[in-house]
């Protein structure tokens, strides 16, 4: 196992620290013993052969699963577990790998959602459009087409989701995560099924997010070109366990980690 | 003329009636993407609560109030102890579920309260009176009344707050509808305890009508046609719906009924809702499903 350099953690707190994770499902081991922390601002991508449980992870992060053993720690609180409620309330945003949108509204109102946890005003007020209602309207409207506008999906914000393309939909999807201004970003597999052109794009949005918003970004993909042109730390799973953990250049030399994507050689 | 208006209203008022069954359907339709099979139940099990109570002297309010909160403990459990195993499963599962709601709280009304019928009476009269040279009953004008009320009041409800736009995300994607932090159960109770509310007007109408007896439960059925016509998940779309059945049954049965031997009310809405299917399966103001393929 590569040991991660001192010099990457050195000045860097971190947001969210996994420790001794594991989980299963009726007695199959999907992920066993990983630790591995992230330090707030980064992009961190988690790679893997398919199974290698990097999903699964993810939903660990934000409480769609709940792990047998280990505890999370995000921004300097620990726990047993996340429910996925608690992690949106403390900025946890995600978008999923086979896209969850609602598909019966509009991209607008799909991002709109995404600002639910930032609406104040009571129903009260929301059904008469009184007190707070109206000025927190306008507002949340503002929002959403400022994230609309940053995604560049302006030209179908008044569409519904179901009838866009594939690639438009991970785009939605990225922006009503964006649009709840998340402290932690977990995307789960943004660019699977896209074509260069479109990665390009999606890698674009990404590192514009980290950089406009210093959003911490936790990602599974499998084009190792863009995880190594995205990222500043890579962790490596295979059959549920960590066998790296690193920069791109110490990842990519890792004995381990060639092993398990060619083979090893007898 | 004057006949076939009478006949009109008469059939917009008892179509009143239905759209009251409708809505509780909606609701929850709207909240989960399922037709609730035990909102008969629900009303029966409401309406009989409260004329066991009357019958057991206690006064008119105190039963509302109490069989209220009846209501809002019975959705509580609901939510409690068979929604929440359930967040994430398909559609069918939770119709499956309702399916054995309805039996369990038929079940339980009919193991607290007994089988036997009971007579409501709401201190409305049902006699008919004139206005403009047409007869009308004073006890439909009272359901419209109420029925629109509850319409207004459900509209502010969910349509102008934010509830609306979680409702409907709800119903697409419960695991997306976590993660952006709604409050899934929260919703699904406020969602039951209201339909269960539905339910109690609802039964209090129909038992004043037609007697407090396990045949309410079967109103159901009668339901269906007109959220095919209105569509499942529009408030609004459920009072048409009733209109256009009440009116339609009324004036089939009077005008159609005496050429090919009478007794087509009670098959006319079925009809009516199969040629709806055909035409426009959404119903008027249904959400149109989308699909790519």
């Amino acid at each position: 196992m590569s040991t991660i350099s001192t010099s990457r953690r050195m000045n860097a707190t971190p947001l969210l620290q996994l420790e001794h994770i594991s989980l299963s499902f009726k007695g199959v081991k999907a992920i066993t013993d990983i630790s591995f922390s992230v330090n707030e601002g980064e992009i961190c991508a988690l790679i893997g052969p398919n199974g290698a449980g990097k999903s699964s992870l993810l939903n660990v992060i934000n409480g769609v699963y709940q792990p047998d053993q280990g505890t999370i720690c995000y921004a300097g609180a620990s726990r047993h577990r996340m429910r996925p409620h608690d992690a949106a309330v403390q900025g946890i945003a995600r978008t999923f790998q086979n896209i969850a949108l609602f598909k019966g509204m509009s991209v607008l109102d799909n991002v709109l959602t995404g600002r639910n946890l930032h609406q104040r005003s009571s129903w009260v007020e929301q059904a008469f459009n009184v007190g707070r209602a109206p000025d927190e309207a306008t507002e949340q409207r503002r929002k959403a087409e400022q994230v609309i506008e940053f995604l560049r999906i302006q030209p179908w914000r008044h569409q519904l989701v179901g009838n866009l393309p594939y690639g438009l939909q991970k785009r939605v999807e990225l922006a009503r995560a964006l649009a709840a201004e998340p402290r932690l970003l977990l995307l789960d597999e943004p660019m699977a099924g896209m074509n260069r052109q479109e990665k390009d794009d999606m890698s674009r949005f990404i590192l514009d997010t980290q950089r406009e918003f210093g959003t911490t970004i936790v990602l599974i993909e499998h084009d190792i070109g863009v995880v190594m042109n995205l990222s500043q730390h890579v962790v490596v799973l295979d059959y549920g366990k960590k066998i790296g953990d690193g920069t791109p250049e110490q990842v990519r030399v890792n004995p381990d980690v060639i092993a398990a994507y060619l083979g090893t050689t007898h | 003329m004057s006949f076939f208006f009478e006949v009109l209203l008469g059939g917009l008022l008892a179509g009143v009636m239905y759209s009251l069954i409708a809505i509780g359907f909606v609701l929850i339709y709207k909240a989960s993407g399922v037709f609730n099979f035990a909102q008969g139940s629900m009303v029966l099990f409401a309406a009989l609560t409260f004329v066991s109570l009357l019958e057991r002297s206690v006064p008119f309010w105190g039963a509302f109030v109490f069989t209220l909160l009846i209501m809002l403990v019975l959705a509580w459990a609901i939510e409690r102890f068979v929604l929440r195993q359930l967040v994430n499963r398909p559609p069918i599962t939770l119709f499956m579920a309702t399916l054995g709601l309805s039996y369990i709280i038929e079940g339980l009304a009919q193991a607290v309260w007994g089988a036997q019928v009971h007579g409501l009476d709401l201190g409305v009269s049902d006699e008919p009176f004139e206005l403009g040279g047409m007869l009308l009953s004073q006890f439909d004008l009272f359901a419209a009344a109420v029925a629109g009320t509850l319409v207004v009041l459900l509209s502010l409800l969910f349509n102008k707050t934010r509830t609306g736009i979680a409702l409907r995300a709800v119903a697409d994607d419960q695991l997306a509808a976590l993660a952006v932090g709604i409050r899934l159960h929260r919703l699904w109770l406020i969602v039951w305890a209201v339909a269960g509310v539905v339910g109690l007007v609802a039964g209090l109408l129909w038992g004043a009508r037609l007697g407090v007896q396990f045949s309410l439960s079967l109103i159901v059925l009668k339901a269906l046609p007109v959220l095919i016509i209105g569509g499942f998940t529009s408030i609004g779309g459920a009072i048409v719906g009733g209109l256009i059945i009440g009116a339609s049954e009324k004036l089939a049965e009077v005008f159609i009924g005496p050429i090919i031997g009478g007794g087509i009310e009670n098959w006319f809405p079925y009809v009516l809702a199969m040629l709806f299917l055909l035409v426009r399966p959404a119903g008027l103001f249904g959400e149109r499903a989308i699909e790519r393929v």
